[in-house]
C-alpha cells in the first residue's frame, strides 16, 4: 500500500537534512509502528507524506498504491486515501465541527467522482460514529477543536478518520496527552477501523499505545532513517532498555 | 434661506496649489437641491451655518489622514453605471417590514405599508411641520461634532431630502428592513433617518443594498431608558462606488445599542459611528466585517468610531475585522473617551486585519482617553496572514485550498459576526458571507 524508498528530506528554510534515506513498506491491512528518540525525524515523515509546506524532498520516492504522493497537493493526497491524525489538532474558531466534516467528506467524494452525501445521510452517519467514540452531539456542534480537552481533540481526529475512511492512516503521537481511559477510547476507535484493505502507521514514543493497538511490525527510527525493524517485542525492548543499546548495536 | 446661507465667507486658510476649501464647499452645495421648509427647516439652517464655519475636510485634516476626502468633496458624483446584476435578496426568510429607498428617496409603491404595531413611521420628505422628530433631527449629529468635526454629517443634515422618522413605543413583532436600490448612473444619494426608541421599547433595523453612484446616509438614534436597538447592515458593491455613512447614537440608562455592518467591496467607503453613552448601566456594541478585493475596483474602506462614556457601569465593545486582498486598504480609527465620573466603565476595542497578499494594507489608530480612575479599558489591533498550520490541517482532510481559505476567513470574522444577537439574522449574514466568499474565490 504505502511504499517509501530512500527518502531524503530537508527543511526548506534551514537547509537542514532531516530524513536521510528512509525506506519503508507497509502492505495492505498491516499496522506498522515507528518509535525513535526525539529529533529522529518521525513527525517530519508524517508531514512530508501528507504534504505540508516547508519541506523539500531531495531524493527518493513515496507512493500510495503505486501513485506518487509527493507530486500531489495535500487535498489530493487525502482524496487518494491518506490521512494524518495530528499530534496537535488545530483549533478553528467560528467553523462548526459538523460543517467542516461534511465539507471534507463531500470534497473527497467529489474528487473521487462519487456522489456527495445528503445532509440527512451525513447526519445519521456522523452521529453513529460519534457515539462510538463517546463524542456528544454538543461537541459536534462546537467550532473545530475549540474548547476541546486534549483527549477530546484526539477523539475528534479519530472521528474524522472514521468519517473519511482513508486507506492509509498515519497517526502522529496520538497517545501524547491522553489519560488511560482516553487512550482506550482512541485505541478502540482505531481497532474498529482495522481491515484487510486499510493500513496504519503509528508514530509513538511509548510502547503503552502498542498494547492497545497491536502492530504487525515495529520500526526504530534514528537520525532520519529506519535502523531496525522487528515484531512487537522490539517495542517492549525499547520500553525496558531505552534506545541507547539498540542504537549502539546498529551503529 | 438656503441660498443666502450659501454665500459664506471663507474661514479656511488656503494652501498653494490646492483648491480653496470654501470655494469647494460652495460648489458642493450649489450642485445640491437643498430642501425647503418643514419641521427640519431650523435644523437645516443651523447645519448650513455650521458647515460654512468648518468647511470641507482637506488632506491635512487629522481625521482624514488615511482616507482621501476628495471623492466626497467633489461637487458631482462620478457617474457609475447601475449594474445589470440584481442584488441577491437578503433576510427573505425573515418576517419583516420592508421599506425601499431608490437612490436615497423613499419608494412608497415598492414598500410595505408604513404600519407596524408599536411603531410610528413617517418619511422625512412627507413629514408634517409638527413632527416629533423636530426635537431630534440634527441634534445628535450636532452634539457629535465635538471634539472631532464631521463635515459630511453636517452636509447631510443640511441637504438630505428623505429618510425615515421612526418612533418606537413597544416591542414590534418584526424588524424593519430598509432596502436601498440604485436607479440612476450618477445619483448623489443622501438620506437621513431619525429613530427614537422610547422607554423599554425595542427595535431591530436591517439595512441592505447600495444607493446612488455616491451616497451619504445617516442614522440618528436616541435610546430612552431601557430601550434596545439592534442594527444589522449588509452592503456589497458590485460596482465601483463612493459612500459615507454616519450613525449618531445617544444611549440612556440601561439601554442597549448594538450595530453590525458587513461591507463588501466598493471604491471609497467610510462609516463613522459616534456613540454617546449618557446613562448608567447602558451597553453599546459596534462591530463590522469587511471584505475588500482591490481587484474588483480599487478598495479603500474606513471605519471611524468614537464612543463616549459619560455614565457609570457602562459597557462598550468595538469589534472590527477586515479581510483585504489585491491591494485593498482598510482603515480603523477607534476611540474610547471615558469622562470624569464614568466609573466602572468596561470598554473593549479590537481591530484586526487579515491580509491575503502583500500588496494590501491595514491602517489602525486605536485611541483611549480616560479621565476616571476605576475603569477597565482594553484595546488591541493586529494584522496577519492566513494561518498556514490551520490551512494545512483543513487541506489534509481533503478540503480544497480555496474552500479552506473561505473557512479561515469565516473563522477570522467569527468574533464580529458573534455580535449579531439574533440567530436567524446571524444565519442570514453567514450564508451571504459564505456565498460571496465562494463566488470571490472562484473568480
Amino acid at each position: 500500500m504505502l511504499k517509501i524508498d530512500n527518502l531524503h528530506v530537508k527543511l526548506e528554510e534551514e537547509d537542514k537534512q532531516i530524513l536521510k534515506g528512509l525506506s519503508l513498506e507497509i502492505p495492505a491491512g498491516q499496522v506498522h509502528a515507528i518509535m525513535g528518540p526525539n529529533g529522529s525525524g518521525k513527525s517530519t515523515l508524517s508531514y512530508v507524506l501528507s504534504g505540508r509546506d516547508g519541506y523539500e524532498v531531495t531524493e527518493g520516492s513515496a507512493t500510495l498504491d503505486g501513485e506518487s504522493l509527493l507530486d500531489m497537493e495535500p487535498e489530493e493526497r487525502a482524496a487518494a486515501g491518506l490521512f494524518l491524525a495530528f499530534q496537535y489538532p488545530v483549533e478553528i474558531p467560528g467553523v462548526g465541527n459538523m460543517t467542516f466534516l461534511r465539507t471534507a467528506v463531500n470534497a473527497q467524494r467529489k474528487a473521487r467522482g462519487e456522489e456527495e452525501l445528503s445532509s440527512g445521510d451525513f447526519l445519521k452517519l456522523v452521529r453513529a460514529k460519534a457515539a462510538e467514540l463517546q463524542i456528544s452531539p454538543e461537541m459536534l456542534k462546537r467550532p473545530v477543536n475549540v474548547g476541546f480537552s486534549g483527549g477530546e481533540k484526539k477523539r475528534n481526529e479519530i472521528l474524522q478518520m472514521a468519517m473519511l475512511e482513508p486507506r492509509m492512516c498515519i497517526m502522529d503521537e496520538t497517545d501524547s496527552g491522553l489519560d488511560v481511559d482516553a487512550m482506550r477510547l482512541v485505541s478502540d476507535g482505531v481497532n474498529a477501523l482495522r481491515s484487510p484493505d486499510r493500513s496504519f502507521l503509528v508514530i509513538t514514543h511509548y510502547q503503552r499505545l502498542l498494547n492497545h493497538i497491536q502492530p504487525d511490525v515495529v520500526h526504530i527510527m534514528a537520525n532520519g532513517r529506519i535502523v531496525k525493524s522487528g515484531g512487537p517485542e522490539l517495542a517492549l525492548q525499547v520500553e525496558q532498555e531505552g534506545y541507547g543499546d539498540l542504537l549502539a548495536e546498529v551503529g | 434661506m438656503a441660498d443666502t446661507a450659501v454665500q459664506a465667507k471663507d474661514h479656511t486658510p488656503t494652501v498653494e496649489g490646492t483648491p480653496k476649501p470654501a470655494g469647494a464647499l460652495d460648489a458642493r452645495l450649489a450642485a445640491l437641491t437643498l430642501p425647503q421648509g418643514g419641521f427640519a427647516a431650523a435644523a437645516r439652517r443651523d447645519a448650513l451655518a455650521r458647515l460654512q464655519d468648518m468647511g470641507l475636510p482637506g488632506p491635512r485634516d487629522e481625521y482624514w489622514r488615511y482616507t482621501d476626502p476628495r471623492p466626497f468633496n467633489a461637487p458631482e458624483a462620478t457617474a457609475i453605471p447601475v449594474p445589470q446584476e440584481q442584488a441577491t435578496p437578503l433576510f427573505e426568510t425573515l418576517d419583516r417590514l420592508t421599506l425601499v429607498f431608490v437612490d436615497g428617496a423613499f419608494d412608497e409603491a415598492a414598500s410595505d405599508d408604513l404600519a407596524l404595531e408599536g411603531v410610528e413611521i413617517t418619511t422625512l420628505a412627507k413629514a408634517d411641520d409638527a413632527n416629533w422628530a423636530a426635537d431630534l433631527y440634527g441634534k445628535l449629529e450636532a452634539a457629535g461634532q465635538h471634539p472631532v468635526r464631521r463635515p459630511f454629517a453636517v452636509l447631510n443634515t443640511a441637504a438630505a431630502q428623505d429618510g425615515l422618522l421612526i418612533r418606537v413605543t413597544a416591542k414590534p413583532s418584526k424588524p424593519i428592513h430598509v432596502v436601498h436600490r440604485r436607479a440612476s448612473d450618477k445619483a448623489d444619494a443622501m438620506w437621513h433617518h431619525v429613530i427614537r426608541v422610547e422607554t423599554g421599547a425595542e427595535l431591530t433595523l436591517l439595512e441592505t443594498g447600495m444607493a446612488g453612484a455616491r451616497s451619504n446616509g445617516m442614522i440618528e438614534v436616541d435610546l430612552a431608558e431601557g430601550a434596545v436597538f439592534h442594527h444589522v447592515a449588509s452592503k456589497r458593491a458590485i460596482e465601483a462606488k463612493v459612500g459615507i455613512g454616519h450613525i449618531f447614537a445617544r444611549v440612556a440608562a440601561k439601554a442597549q445599542f448594538k450595530s453590525f455592518t458587513l461591507s463588501v467591496n466598493g471604491t471609497v467607503m467610510r462609516n463613522e459611528a459616534v456613540i454617546d453613552i449618557a446613562g448608567d448601566d447602558a451597553v453599546a456594541h459596534i462591530a463590522a466585517a469587511v471584505l475588500g478585493d482591490g481587484g474588483v475596483a480599487p478598495f479603500h474602506q474606513d471605519d471611524t468610531v468614537f464612543i463616549t462614556h459619560g455614565a457609570e457601569r457602562c459597557e462598550s465593545r468595538q469589534v472590527f475585522k477586515k479581510v483585504l486582498k489585491n491591494g485593498a486598504e482598510g482603515v480603523f480609527q477607534g476611540k474610547i473617551l471615558v469622562k470624569p465620573g464614568a466609573q466602572k466603565t468596561d470598554g473593549y476595542q479590537i481591530s484586526q486585519a487579515l491580509l491575503l497578499d502583500e500588496r494590501s494594507q491595514f491602517l489602525a489608530k486605536p485611541e483611549l482617553e480616560i479621565y476616571a480612575d476605576d475603569v477597565k479599558c482594553s484595546h488591541g489591533s493586529t494584522t496577519g496572514a492566513i494561518d498556514e498550520e490551520a490551512l494545512f490541517y483543513l487541506r489534509s482532510r481533503g478540503v480544497p485550498r480555496e474552500r479552506a481559505i473561505v473557512f479561515l476567513v469565516l473563522s477570522f470574522l467569527a468574533d464580529a459576526l458573534a455580535e449579531i444577537e439574533d440567530e436567524a439574522i446571524r444565519d442570514c449574514i453567514y450564508e451571504r458571507l459564505d456565498l460571496w466568499l465562494t463566488l470571490n474565490a472562484v473568480q
